[in-house]
């Protein structure tokens, strides 16, 4: 496994987020995560990057124990992220963005070598490499988060929501790349509210409602599920 | 009166302006990136004061000379600021914050008073009453020195931003401090490093301000009022704007003096506050909110 989460509990003050969360993610597949709006997907993956403290369980990284560290620590474990909302600087040039993705150690030696990967990856970007982040449109923005992304050499990348607010056309050029990433052999954490389309990819999934995980299963079986069809499938 | 005498006056002035300018060049880059207001300000620029008096009195090391220790020894005092201190206050409400800061800053006016007294001190250097004619101007080579020095630092600290990637790292916190985590910038050590080099922009600016003026304890507040003026008149987080509102203050200041009272001098700046936050409530060269 290249993540093993067990017994994970996140409290906001006196709220809690994720409840005896436990889940594994195996290495070179997509796992996804769905759940309503205010489940707790987002505090599941900033629990799992190192951005909030869980108050209780255990995260497992290449059997490495890494609940608590701090972000930047688990970022350079090799822990990517492609945030909800995107995260860009706004300010910074496009160039600066992807720069920033290889502050760190891990991958800054080959910072130069990977941006011209991006620049292959993602040509759009290329065009607009002085051009400040925060002009670009959302399905740029988003390009550039998981370029920024990769820039840092990842082993592991949790996408959050990367399709929300994107055009439906942009929304079938990410699938295509997430998919590529997989089909590389990335390992990937995919939480959507585009549950048909992720469960697709998934290898595994799980359900998370209220901070507890309900059901889990392969893609294949989620897909079949009829409460998963109900609720998240507007079957 | 000639116009010869006004221009003298008006580059003095926009001289010690940029010395102002410096200064609040550091506030601005502390506020903009940790969003603290450092209310300690003018207290670490006086300290500044106080070690480059100390360097030309007892060793006789020129306060330009003494700029660079003393802006490493603020950098540490900074930095240990932030590290020890302020990062504990990060996520506390503001006016928490504000305390904070402000009790650093009695602690540090206290503590120049109890060591230094109240009484004013200065700097002595060969050149003191030496004079650069430039044109039709005739400047004291104190204020050229220590306004050219001003604008060096300055530079430096932009191009800092601009092309290191430690500096880029550090406008990515100001720009977006979740972003910032993401990619695995380590927030609370960039944090750590802004306000190290905005304390040691201070205390440059200080051993600049030797040159021109006596240092005594009660400065401190002075200057981080001074600071604050400065900062909103030129808009905050611009670093141009900073210097342009340093400049525009030294200049109305000096004209003041010289045309009404020196006393009435700093009720200019004052004047020149309240106009902008009338006219331009996001500072002359800021950016609309
Ligand atoms: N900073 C916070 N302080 C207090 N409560 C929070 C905070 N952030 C999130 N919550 C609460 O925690 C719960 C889970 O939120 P979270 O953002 O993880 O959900 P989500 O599944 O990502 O939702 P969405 O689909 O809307 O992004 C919600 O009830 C939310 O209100
Ligand atoms: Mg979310």
């Amino acid at each position: 496994m290249m993540l093993t989460i067990e017994g994970l509990d996140l409290l906001y003050g006196d709220a809690q987020a994720l409840d005896d969360v436990s889940l594994d993610v195996p290495e070179g597949a997509v796992t996804a995560i769905i759940g309503a709006n205010g489940a707790g997907k987002t505090s599941l993956i900033r629990t799992v990057s190192g951005i909030l403290r869980p108050a209780r369980g255990s995260i497992r990284f290449e059997g490495r124990e890494i609940a608590g560290l701090p972000s930047h620590t688990v970022c350079d474990l090799g822990i990517g992220q492609v945030a909800e909302g995107r995260q860009v600087f706004p300010t910074m040039t496009v160039r600066e963005n992807l720069e920033m993705g290889a502050v760190i150690p891990r991958a800054r030696e080959r910072a130069k070598a990977n941006l011209e990967r991006m620049l292959v990856l993602f040509p759009r970007l290329g065009e607009r490499l002085r051009q400040a982040a925060g002009t670009l449109s959302g399905g740029e923005q988003q390009m550039l988060a998981i370029g920024r992304c990769l820039m840092g050499e990842p082993r592991v990348i949790l996408f959050d929501e990367p399709s929300l607010g994107l055009a439906p056309a942009v929304v079938q050029e990410l699938f295509r790349i997430i998919k590529r990433l997989r089909d590389e052999g990335m390992t990937i954490v995919l939480v959507e509210q585009n549950v048909a389309a992720s469960l697709h990819l998934a290898a595994t999934a799980h359900v998370l409602e209220q901070g507890r995980i309900v059901l889990s299963g392969t893609g294949p079986e989620l897909l079949d599920n009829p409460k998963v069809q109900e609720a998240y499938l507007g079957l | 009166m000639p116009l010869d005498f006004y221009l003298n006056v008006a580059a003095g002035g926009l001289l010690t302006g940029l010395v102002y300018g410096l200064a609040a060049l550091g506030l601005s880059v502390i506020f903009g990136v940790v969003r603290i207001v450092n209310f300690a300000h003018g207290e670490l620029m006086v300290i500044g004061m106080y070690a480059a008096v100390l360097a030309a009195g007892s060793l006789g090391i020129d306060p330009l000379l003494a700029a660079p220790v003393v802006a490493a020894l603020l950098f540490a005092v900074g930095y240990g600021l932030q590290r020890g201190l302020i990062n504990r206050f990060i996520d506390r409400p503001d006016h928490m914050q504000f305390i904070l800061l402000v009790g650093v800053a009695m602690v540090i006016v206290n503590g120049l008073l109890i060591a230094f007294g109240p009484d004013s001190q200065s700097a002595q250097v060969p050149y003191a009453f030496d004079a650069i004619e430039i044109g039709p101007l005739l400047l004291d080579t104190t204020k050229v020195y220590a306004g050219v020095g001003a604008l060096a630092v300055a530079a430096l600290l932009f191009l800092f931003f601009r092309l290191s990637l430690t500096g880029k790292a550090i406008r990515a916190c100001s720009d977006n401090q979740l972003g910032a985590r993401v990619v695995g910038l380590n927030v609370e050590r960039l944090y750590a490093l802004t306000f190290g080099l905005g304390a040691a922009t201070a205390g440059i600016a200080g051993c600049l301000m030797t040159l021109l003026v006596d240092v005594r304890p009660q400065l401190a507040p002075e200057y981080t009022l001074l600071s604050f003026i400065i900062v909103i008149v030129g808009g905050l987080g611009s670093m141009g704007g900073a210097l342009l509102g340093g400049v525009l203050i030294g200049i109305s200041e000096a004209m003041a003096g010289f045309l009404i009272l020196p006393s009435m001098k700093s009720m200019f700046s004052y004047g020149l506050l309240i106009l902008v936050l009338l006219l331009r409530p996001q500072g002359l060269l800021g950016k609309r909110p």
